[in-house]
């Protein structure tokens, strides 16, 4: 009797496995789609679209205004095509007012442009939709469900199950039947040499382009009799597109599929097998996936890109007598600002100055380094952490936790550096963006250490660094110190060793130098320091929250870095101040600060490709030659040419 | 005495094709050695397996008596060996000089160094380096902004910072004007002589093969098939029928020479 009753619960178990495992592979049909987009656009214009997830959530709102008002299968089936249509749409504009501006700029420059779209949209879905929560129609002829052993399976689940594999059949047969399809397969091969062929790029990468926001939008869309339509669904989706995207190979249709079924059924399976570890499973077979195929399930190693032509470096030069006064006397009116400021601008300054120094780690790794990294924020994050158990379990003070935060970071990027330097470009990027993940998941998930989104409060400054005055000085000290270091760092032989292995590997390997470990160790330093300015923001909140180390940082600090301008040995201090203090000033004025961020970021990106500080240099170097500008001895007391 | 290096049964294969199949040579220091032969002949594979960037399926590569099989190109520079590439690998992002300047942090263990100004390290021993390239006037251009055949230079005189004993240089003139060609080769050898040094180099212009090695290899579907002086290997028939094929420009002008 007993047997047979556990017999029974073992067979309602696999039930219900079952019965998870069919909405697992509906949620795939949307992922796929999204994903795929995301895939088509990369294969041929090497872009990676930040903005499809804005793509994917206007598809749902539009199809949400349109299924509303048109009743009927015709009306519903109707405006969800037409909806997707009406995004292709704003998508191909975009491709071609935007993005034809910036396909010479240094590679993940796209990314920030189009990231600076997604803020936009962010604020105008908003101002035209209402910030409340929208519940589609059902859809017609599909709102019923089935019954599979005793359990209830909503029929439009079927019907996205059918459509998943649907859509990846007719991408085939449009990739290989049409004559359309075979130059974009030959353009994702080599489009340099297609376009030697006579082809009309511009035109097919706008085309690619609309069809890869279409497919984007129509993901969107086929959600909204599942789910309810919000304003959040942007940065929910195109996080788990990446992952995606990554697993199965950047460029490949089929590779996208396999991997939105893989993920989705994790997703799905997760939680019923594994609930504790179920937001970071997807996570580490990404991991996994990358660190035995560098390049995804079905992908292709990537070629070396071609260095874009006109933005060839300025070889990078130690600051001259002059820059070094210039940059003192801007540090000494820094710290002259708690004698007049007040309260208020002396905690946003502390806070722009911990961003000054996250950013700088940050670009240091990027710009000498070469490597983006796509999840900083796990480096910080931890610093913060590592501060606050320094101070809830060892009752340390905060000298001794301003040490124990970077050493947290330290170990962190270590582990995570070994696995990541193994790949390069795009894959290096999402690793990085994984292991971010995985750490937030853990510090989100395991409540009695960190706990969870309570987060740790009470992670007070010591007593004489406790008014904003003091918290402020100590803050520029450390910032002023870290970014100075970081600065000698870029010059030392280790520099140079550095932005050898980044410049050819080839060359780096032939001359005796180890990429692998001159990037660990570059990753290392890079962590560390981005620690230090975790554990300072720590002190400056009084609380630590899973959000420091979530992507919002990440990409708070590619931004930054980007802004700043990535050929430049220092931009990113311009950028974080630019950055963090121009959020802060809109979120103060303005309920539009997104969308008023997100344009500068826009114009700036076309106005100035090289950044900020890349933009200066640009003009300084235009002026004619000065005949004083000869020799100039810096402090080490060796002639040599200043900047001109 | 044991030669300078030594080749012995290299075999390669890429998914069934069989690029290089027992080629089996020495270089003697002190010897500038031509290594020939119709494209696909297995000269760059065979290159790439002599400074450790492909691993050999079977076979020995000693430098000086030593096993180098299986040693990345960092491990194979460390003992000594210098190379060029057929298509020049600098690092665009600095100077002349600053190129030069990595490559003799490295070789004097002090990549790893995070004081200093590594700008002004080593700069007499770069600039000597530029100079026995005649590279000194433009050691402050960026690397980015050189003429094809400066960089050519450039990567010799990097491939010279860790005194090499022996030096790779694959096409080491491809892409160059001919005066150009002729002038790189003549430095060369005049650095090979004098350093006694082995160089062996790959080349498709017979001009500077027959002007300035010592002898010639010829490689073939994989195989050497043949081994001498310029002399021998120019009237070998098979040579001809394979690679340098009938009325050589060299013989054309070494007899118009001889009758003016």
């Amino acid at each position: 009797m007993i047997v047979a009753t556990q017999t029974a619960t073992k067979g309602a178990n696999v039930e219900l496995l079952l019965v998870q495992a069919l909405s697992g592979l509906a949620s795939a049909a949307s992922l796929f789609l999204v994903a795929s987009g995301l895939s088509i656009i990369f294969g041929v214009t090497r872009i990676v679209n930040f903005a499809h997830g804005a793509f994917y959530m206007l598809g749902a709102y539009m199809a949400y205004t349109l299924t509303s008002r048109f009743a009927g299968p015709l009306g519903f089936w109707g405006g969800l095509v037409v909806a997707s249509l009406i995004v292709a749409a704003l998508g191909a504009l975009m491709e071609m007012v935007l993005l034809r501006r910036i396909y010479q700029a240094p590679e993940l420059f796209q990314l920030l442009a189009t990231f600076g779209v997604t803020l936009m949209v962010q604020d105008l879905v908003v101002l035209i939709w209402g910030p409340d929560d929208l519940m589609g129609p059902r859809a017609p002829g599909f709102t019923g469900a089935f019954e599979l052993f005793g359990r209830r399976i909503p029929s439009y689940d079927a019907l996205l199950i059918v459509l998943g594999p649907l859509v990846l059949g007719l991408l085939w047969l449009l990739f290989h039947r049409t004559r359309w399809g075979v130059l974009v397969r030959a353009a994702t091969q080599d489009r340099d040499m297609v376009a030697c062929l006579g082809v009309n790029q511009k035109w097919l990468f706008t085309s690619v382009f609309a069809l890869g926001v279409f497919l984007a939008a129509l993901g969107g869309a086929l959600q909204i009799p599942r789910t309810t339509v919000t304003h959040a669904m942007d940065l929910s989706i195109i996080v788990e597109v990446f992952v995606v995207v990554v697993i199965g190979g950047l460029g490949s249709v089929t590779g996208a599929f396999f991997a939105a079924v893989l993920v989705s059924e994790l997703n799905a399976l997760g939680i019923l097998v594994l609930p504790k570890i179920s937001l970071i499973a997807v996570f580490l077979v990404m991991a996994v996936v990358l660190v035995v195929r560098p390049f995804g399930l079905l992908g292709k190693p990537e070629r070396a890109p071609r260095a874009a032509a006109g933005l060839s470096f300025r070889p990078w030069k130690p600051m001259t007598q002059i820059e070094r006064i210039g940059v003192a006397l801007i540090v000494a009116m820094a710290a002259l600002l708690p004698l007049f400021a007040g309260d208020y601008t002396l905690s946003v300054g502390s806070e722009i100055l911990v961003f000054v120094l996250f950013a700088s780690s940050l670009h240091f790794m990027m710009t000498v380094g070469g490597l983006a990294s796509f999840g900083h924020a796990a480096y910080f994050g931890l610093g913060a952490y590592g501060a606050a158990f320094a101070v809830k379990f060892l009752g340390a003070p905060m000298g001794v936790a301003l040490l124990i935060g970077p050493l947290f970071g330290m170990l962190g990027a270590i582990v995570s550096g070994w696995f990541c330097v193994r790949l390069t470009g795009v894959y290096f990027a999402m690793l990085t963006l994984a292991f971010a993940q995985i750490i937030w998941s853990v510090t989100f998930q395991w409540v009695e250490v960190t706990g969870g989104d309570n987060g740790l409060l009470g992670i007070w400054p010591a007593r004489w660094a406790s008014s904003p005055q003091g918290f402020f000085w100590l803050t520029l000290g450390i910032a002023v110190v870290g970014v100075a270091l970081l600065r000698m760092l870029v010059f030392s032989p280790f520099g140079f060793g550095l932005r050898a292995a980044r410049d050819s590997t080839l060359r780096a390997d032939a001359i005796g130098i180890n990429r692998k470990s001159v990037q660990w160790a570059a990753f290392v330093v890079s962590g560390t320091f981005a620690g230090l300015a975790g554990a300072l923001f720590a002190f400056l909140k009084g609380s630590v929250f899973p959000d420091s180390l979530a992507i919002p940082i990440s990409v708070d600090g590619l931004v930054m870095v980007l802004l700043g301008g990535i050929e430049t040995v220092s931009g990113a201090v311009v950028g974080a101040i630019v950055y963090k203090a121009l959020a802060i000033w809109l979120m103060s004025q303005t309920d539009l600060s997104k969308l008023i961020l997100g344009a500068i970021i826009v114009l700036l990106v076309v106005a100035s490709p090289k950044g900020i500080v890349g933009f200066i240099e640009h003009i300084r170097h235009r002026r004619p030659r000065t005949p004083t500008g000869a020799d100039v001895p810096d402090s080490l007391g060796i002639n040599m040419k200043a900047a001109e | 005495m044991t030669a300078l290096l030594e080749v012995s049964g290299l075999v390669k294969s890429y998914s069934g094709v069989h690029a290089v199949k027992g080629v089996s040579f020495a270089v003697q220091a002190g010897q500038i050695l031509a290594l020939i032969g119709p494209n696909g002949a297995g000269k760059s594979t065979c290159f790439n397996m002599l400074n450790g960037q492909i691993e050999p399926d079977a076979g020995s590569i000693r430098i000086a008596g030593e096993e180098i099989v299986g040693l990345p190109p960092r491990a194979v520079w460390r003992r000594g060996v210098g190379r060029t590439f057929q298509i020049t690998a600098t690092f665009s992002s600095m100077t002349v000089r600053e190129n030069v300047q990595v490559a003799l942090l490295s070789y004097h263990s002090r990549l790893w160094s995070m004081l200093g100004y590594a700008g002004a390290s080593h700069r007499d021993e770069a600039d000597r380096l530029l100079d026995l390239v005649g590279m000194t006037q433009q050691a402050d251009r960026p690397c980015g902004e050189l003429a094809y055949g400066d960089l050519k230079r450039l990567e010799l005189a990097v491939a010279l910072a860790n005194q090499p004993k022996l030096l790779l240089m694959d096409e080491p003139t491809a892409g160059m004007a001919p005066k150009e060609r002729v002038e790189l080769m003549r430095l060369t050898a005049g650095i090979a002589r004098a350093k006694d040094i082995g160089v062996l180099f790959t080349e498709h212009d017979m001009d500077v093969v027959f002007e300035h090695a010592d002898e010639v290899m010829v490689l073939n579907r994989g195989e050497l098939i043949a081994r001498g002086t310029p002399q021998e290997v120019r009237r070998d028939p098979h040579v001809q029928a394979i690679y340098l094929g009938e009325g050589l420009l060299y013989d054309a002008k070494h007899r118009e020479e001889a009758v003016s």
